[in-house]
């Protein structure tokens, strides 16, 4: 009897350590999020309204949600937000996939000292790489004096503070992430197909777009949201690289939690930050959830 | 095999763009000048400062704390998560449970920070605890996520696996804690210590979520870092990335060259 049981004991209590932790620090919190984002809010500590109000009546106030979807600025925050994310990915894809697709074919101990280089820097403080970018696009920076000295112009280029910053910011931050899956379904691809499609009279062109892309396709399912859905609640590179106008979605929670002390406002942004990514959210996790099948 | 000249291009173009702000910032950590992109001259005087300055040490040495304490707790939860997902097929709840555990991976970090702080805030009023926001809430917040990364590393070692070799053992009339010890463990210890390696890393870099659920008084290194390079690029925080850069780049060479000698 108690042979039989064993396993079962064991197996419940394995499973009970990681699922209560998951349930007090991961789904709590959003529970808490939620409760206070329909909470108004007022001058103390904490400074919201209680779910319950003084006569036990329940008080929620869906004010939050309303000011951020008739707020212009906000509305505006969300799509460049998304506008932002979405070009960084592109640009990330644009020059990751012949990256990775040039890490896949070359020779093996070439390849591991190449792929060696993309991890590098991910393990170097996030942070201090995107410190690196201020010496680097100062209007006395690296690149402006590179420029003067050239005589390519003669007054620094404005690029630090700007949009284009904090595009090139996101773009250096998260290229490795894209580049890591398109290696894996690339290195994975049977090279002799498309010598086969060529040999049978496919153009190079041709080749590329009906074999090379449709095997490469998880991997760029997975590199695309692996950059976006980071990139849409980024704070640091905005803050450090972006001027003070550069309004990104993370850093406006960021400041609305710290600067404006609107707890109940902050987290009806990070609500609404959260349906924006609940579907790619999702996506990722099937596209994970098929290739673990596929394996 | 011969590559096109325009991948070739296009390779040198993405390792000049990831390399060259980390050789700028290492260059510039030898600058003299205070004024951190005017050239004055070599000097190593800023490492000198690094090692001077206190409140960096003590970041430094609350952040190596953090990280271990939650690498370790990420491993053991991890490797938990990990093996639940590949072996316990069918449990209540286990679709609960796998979105769970995958979704720290994707989650905006703001989100995670802000949703921490706030059931921080909460059970602070509601049982008192915790009464001091510092290394215990930092090092609950990196544990949650570092273990979604953990349990992804050991799930994929798990099913590369063989699962015979457990078989066997359970026919040979081992109980299930003699496999998990004797055999399993052995077999993906690689998996977690390249999962401990990641989670300690995570810490380490971890800004955002550590801004949040911190308290007055308790700065992690990044924290320290941002609170000076938000006002500009200073020539201390540039000696100690290249500090940084020096350390990761060797530990990552000896292991490539560890495993390649391996291999041959």
């Amino acid at each position: 009897m108690s042979a039989a049981r064993e396993p079962v004991t064991w197996k419940r209590i394995t499973v009970a350590i990681p699922y209560l932790w998951l349930l007090v620090f991961f789904l709590l919190p959003f529970a808490i999020i939620l409760k206070i984002s329909l909470a108004d809010p007022i001058i103390a500590r904490p400074p919201f309204t209680p779910l319950f109000d003084d006569q036990g009546q329940l008080s929620v106030t869906f004010d939050n949600f309303l000011f951020l979807l008739t707020d212009k600025l906000y509305a505006y925050t969300y799509l460049k937000s998304v506008f932002m994310a979405f070009a960084a990915t592109v640009l990330c894809l644009l020059l990751g996939f012949p990256m990775a697709y040039g890490i896949a074919r070359s020779s093996s101990s070439m390849r591991s000292l190449l792929l060696l280089l993309i991890v590098l820097p991910f393990w170097i403080s996030f942070l201090l790489r995107v410190y690196a970018w201020m010496g680097l696009l100062n209007n006395y920076g690296v690149i402006n004096n590179t420029l003067m000295f050239l005589g390519v112009t003669d007054q620094p280029i404005q690029i630090m503070y700007t949009d284009l910053a904090i595009f090139i910011g996101l773009t250096y931050s998260y290229l490795p992430f894209m580049i890591l899956p398109l290696y894996a379904s690339l290195e994975r691809m049977d090279l002799d197909l498309v010598e086969a499609a060529q040999d049978l009279g496919a153009s190079r062109t041709q080749a590329f777009w009906d074999i090379t892309w449709p095997l490469a396709r998880p991997g760029v399912i997975a590199g695309c949201l692996l950059v976006f859905i980071p990139a849409m609640g980024e704070y640091v590179i905005p803050y450090l690289l972006g001027g003070p106008e550069s309004l990104l979605i993370g850093r406006v929670l960021f400041d609305e939690f710290f600067v404006n002390r609107d707890w109940p406002l902050a987290s009806s942004v990070a609500i609404v930050l959260l349906l924006l990514l609940v579907v790619p959210i999702v996506f990722m996790q099937r596209n994970d959830a098929r290739q673990a099948e596929a394996e | 095999m011969k590559q096109s000249r325009l991948i070739l291009t296009v390779l040198a173009f993405g390792y000049a763009f990831l390399y060259i702000p980390l050789f700028s910032v290492v260059f510039y950590s030898f600058n003299d000048s205070k004024l951190a992109t005017v050239w004055g001259g070599f000097s190593t005087r800023w490492y000198g400062e690094l090692f001077r300055n206190e409140q960096i040490l003590d970041a430094a040495l609350l952040s190596l704390q953090v990280a271990a304490t939650s690498a370790t707790l990420a491993t053991i939860l991890g490797t938990m998560a990990g093996l639940i997902l590949v072996r316990f097929s069918r449990f209540r709840g286990r679709t609960l449970f796998s979105g769970m555990i995958t979704s720290p991976l994707v989650m905006p970090e703001v989100i995670t920070g802000l949703s921490l702080l706030l059931l921080f805030v909460s059970l602070q009023q509601a049982i008192g605890w915790p009464g001091q926001r510092g290394f215990t809430t930092i090092t609950i917040a990196h544990t949650t996520f570092a273990m979604a990364y953990v349990a992804v590393v050991v799930r994929s070692r798990l099913l590369a696996m063989d699962e015979s070799l457990e078989e066997a053992a359970m026919d040979l009339g081992c109980g299930p804690l003699r496999v998990l010890f004797d055999i399993t463990l052995p077999l993906i210890a690689p998996a977690m210590l390249a999962g401990w390696l990641l989670a300690f890393t995570l810490s380490l870099d971890d800004l955002v979520i550590a801004s949040f659920v911190s308290g007055p008084g308790a700065s992690t290194l990044p924290m320290y870092i941002f609170s000076k390079v938000k006002l500009g690029v200073t020539p201390d925080i540039n000696a100690l990335a290249s500090i940084l850069i020096l350390i990761v780049t060797i530990g990552l060479l000896a292991a490539w060259f560890a495993m390649r000698n391996r291999r041959t």
